[in-house]
């Protein structure tokens, strides 16, 4: 490994974040695609804000954002395209921004999907950060409301979190644009694939599902030995998914390492019009 | 590399059909079961939490009050009073400087620098009197109260205080038969239709989803609210004495707005009832802490988000309706014109509703931005009664203050029945085009779409008849 000698300045990520253009909705030849998801209210809309430099409306209340917003920037010389999904809870898509999320995460095959999570409420906001886990590994997690925790008595270690689930955590106040450098930083890097994440994976310790759970992944894995989610896809069978079964069946899950961007932005288009 | 994968493929899903039996029926809960417990035991290793309690709990204090069984439903109405109430009084003065500007002195400029370059007066008229006037006309009406009514709403809301009123709403939807997340779809609409329309995704159930977004057209929208401060300003507020004016204008319009919720509970009610039977779903909503609003950016993004959006539809809208507007009534067959003979053939079923032609004709020019209507109505009105400025035919006329506006009215054969019964009307007629659009492609149905776009205009037909015949009974008793 050989190492460039750098000035103290460009070793700082601050260095790289004066290099983000916002684009605003300017999203043409876009080198990454970014997913945004987390649980409603907790400030994915101001993250997105904070990165495009377009001034979606945010408000606090659960459910503001229903629909897919996109935006565009620029950062180390890559252009990123940024989908704000809607705010869900899980993704077992029982309703339609459920579905959307879902689809996005798993059929849009984004570079880097970032996790917003309310650091006053990580328990439940951990419970969709390891549902994506198990879907994808190029994750990061912002780790938002940082002040509110602060506020509440409440610390959280972000170091230790990063380490059990295997991939970036941002501590950020985004509100203030606190954490937004150093989220470029993270993201940039999973995009380039500087770092890639071993993500954490649920462990299914009821007898009977461990069983089946393990029969069916091995099973999968065997078949499709590219596939980075098969523990998740084993899910989903045995709980009968049809739509899953289908993509499986048209190699929709296939490779997703070598997706081809115009064939994947296609694909984009077709889950936006659904 | 499809045909090739198809019988492990096969083998995979048969051993998941099978093994999907040996789990049994509580799959879901076993598999949500480990993804909290993992979620529990990850949170709790990186989390410290101070060992005592904080003695006072701002946030859980305050949802005590707001939310309360007593006080939860007054704080709202006197919430939503103060909002009005800022409004309609803050409004008046820019409001006039504005008309003073656009129409008393730009306007005469135009028509001086017209007559200069010898423009001939057809041009002139369609320009200035038509086109120009139009879009002056809106400024100088929306965007006072728009540019304080928007950042006041989007405060509130970023304080954290919409959730709080679907908590208190919640029950009452219930009861409708309807969703408890409908309570946050009809505040969208409380913004425009065509978002709360759109809000409806968050709603689970077709059967519920479908009830919210007939019903969305209740909630009045922006386009709407500035015909209801002004009609309310003007006719509702000229019946006490000034100083009460204000608060009675705003009491009106809320009431206005009431209506409307009651009337999404009604027609919830009977939709559930009849077309759309089925059981409640549960849900939980989550009350997010109340968070300090971020004054000057709430101010810059509600101005940008909302008020410019709206007033630049206002205005696009406008621009060819004064066009259209100016065209009609210059245009004559048989001494009358084309606007005079829709004007007078409408005029007896407008009558008997309480409103009249020119009223019904402002709302079907009016279809795509409901913005319009009272621009609309002022300028059919000088044209067909000849009031206004002596400028001829067509003129959108000035505004300079209330006690004109209110003249020619009267010149108009306006009473205070023909005010009220345009406010429910205003409340209860069809959505606009761009909401009526939103819910065709939500639904995918041409059928829903028509009711929802119908059934409003018929029960506003129907209210104001049975307001109107109610009101003259009573009037010809006294």
């Amino acid at each position: 490994m050989t190492t460039n000698t750098k000035d103290a300045c460009e070793t700082c990520p601050i260095h790289d974040a004066a290099a983000l253009k916002k684009l605003g909705v300017d999203m043409s030849d876009f080198d990454y695609v970014v997913a945004l998801a987390g649980n409603p209210n907790t400030g994915k809309s101001t993250v997105f804000n904070a990165l495009t430099g377009l001034r979606q409306h945010t408000g606090n209340w659960p459910g503001k954002t229903v629909s897919r917003a996109e935006g565009g920037f620029e950062y180390g010389d890559h252009k990123y395209k940024m989908v704000d999904l809607p705010g869900t809870y899980s993704l077992l898509a029982t309703s339609l921004d459920e579905e959307v999320a879902r689809d996005f995460i798993l059929f849009g095959q984004p570079d880097v999907t970032i996790v917003v999570v309310d650091a006053t409420r990580l328990e439940r906001n951990l419970n969709l950060v390891l549902q994506v886990l198990e879907i994808t590994n190029r994750v990061v997690v912002a780790l938002n409301l940082m002040d509110e925790a602060k506020r509440h008595g409440i610390q959280v270690d972000e170091r230790r979190l990063a380490r059990d689930l295997g991939v970036h955590v941002v501590p950020m106040v985004a509100r203030q644009g606190e954490g937004v450098p150093e989220l470029l930083q993270a993201v940039g890097e999973v995009a380039n694939r500087k770092t890639v994440g071993k993500p954490y994976r649920v462990k299914y310790d009821s007898p009977e599902l461990k069983k089946a759970v393990t029969q069916v992944t091995k099973q999968i894995e065997d078949a499709y030995p590219e596939l980075p989610n098969a523990q998740w896809v084993a899910l989903r069978l045995l709980d009968g998914d049809e739509r899953i079964a289908e993509a499986l069946r048209k190699g929709e899950l296939g490779d997703l390492t070598h997706g081809d961007i115009e064939q994947r932005s296609a694909q984009l288009q077709v889950i936006g019009n659904q | 590399m499809t045909t090739k994968n198809t019988r492990p493929l096969e083998n995979i899903l048969s051993t998941a059909q099978s093994l999907r039996w040996e789990i049994g029926v509580d799959f879901h809960e076993k598999v949500t079961e480990s993804i909290y417990t993992d979620a529990a035991k990850i949170a709790d290793r990186a989390t410290t939490r101070p060992e005592e309690k904080p003695r006072f709990d701002f946030d859980k204090k305050l949802d005590q009050i707001l939310t309360s069984r007593i006080w939860g439903f007054p704080l709202m109405l006197a919430l939503l009073m103060i909002v009005f109430w800022l409004t309609i009084s803050g409004a008046n003065v820019p409001s006039s400087m504005l008309a003073t500007l656009l129409l008393d002195n730009i306007h005469p400029l135009l028509k001086g620098f017209a007559a200069n370059i010898g423009m001939p007066w057809w041009l002139d008229g369609f320009l200035f009197d038509g086109v120009y006037m139009a879009t002056a006309w809106v400024i100088s009406v929306m965007l006072p109260p728009m540019a304080i009514f928007f950042p006041l709403f989007t405060l509130l809301e970023d304080f954290g205080y919409l959730p709080r009123v679907a908590f208190n709403l919640d029950n009452m939807f219930r009861k409708s038969g309807a969703h408890g997340k409908q309570a946050l779809s009809m505040t969208m609409g409380f913004g425009c239709n065509a978002a709360g329309v759109v809000a409806t995704r968050i709603i689970d159930s077709p059967r519920e989803r479908l009830i919210a977004i007939i019903t969305n057209n209740f909630a009045l929208c922006n386009g709407r609210w500035p015909t209801q401060i002004l009609i309310a300003s003007l006719f509702i507020g000229a019946l006490v004495p000034a100083q009460l004016a204000g608060l009675v204008s705003s009491m009106a319009v809320v009431g206005i707005a009431l209506l409307g919720v009651f009337l999404t509970f009604v027609s919830s009610k009977f939709l559930s009832k009849t077309w759309l039977k089925g059981e409640v779903s549960t849900f939980s909503l989550e009350l997010p802490p109340y968070r300090p609003p971020r004054i000057w950016q709430t101010i810059y993004t509600s101005l940008i988000d909302r008020t410019f959006i709206i007033l630049w539809r206002a205005i696009i809208f406008a621009i060819p309706a004064g066009a259209v507007l100016w065209l009609s009534a210059n245009i004559t067959i048989a001494g009358t014109s084309l606007a005079g003979y829709l004007i007078n053939f409408l005029n007896p079923f407008g009558l008997l509703l309480g409103l009249n032609g020119v009223i019904l004709v402002a709302f079907i020019v009016a279809i795509p931005a409901n913005e319009i209507v009272v621009p609309t109505i002022m300028m059919l009105t000088v044209l067909v009664t000849g009031a206004g400025g002596g400028e001829g035919a067509g003129v959108m006329f000035e505004l300079e203050s209330g006690m004109e506006t209110m003249a020619l009215f009267q010149a108009g054969g306006w009473t205070l029945l023909t005010a009220v019964n345009l406010m429910l009307f205003s409340l209860i007629h069809n959505p606009c085009s761009t909401t009526i659009y939103t819910i065709y492609k939500e639904t995918g149905s041409k059928k829903w779409t028509w009711v929802a776009s119908l059934a409003p205009v018929l029960m506003g037909f129907a209210v104001t008849f049975v307001v109107a015949q109610f009101w003259r009974l009573v009037t010809s008793v006294f």
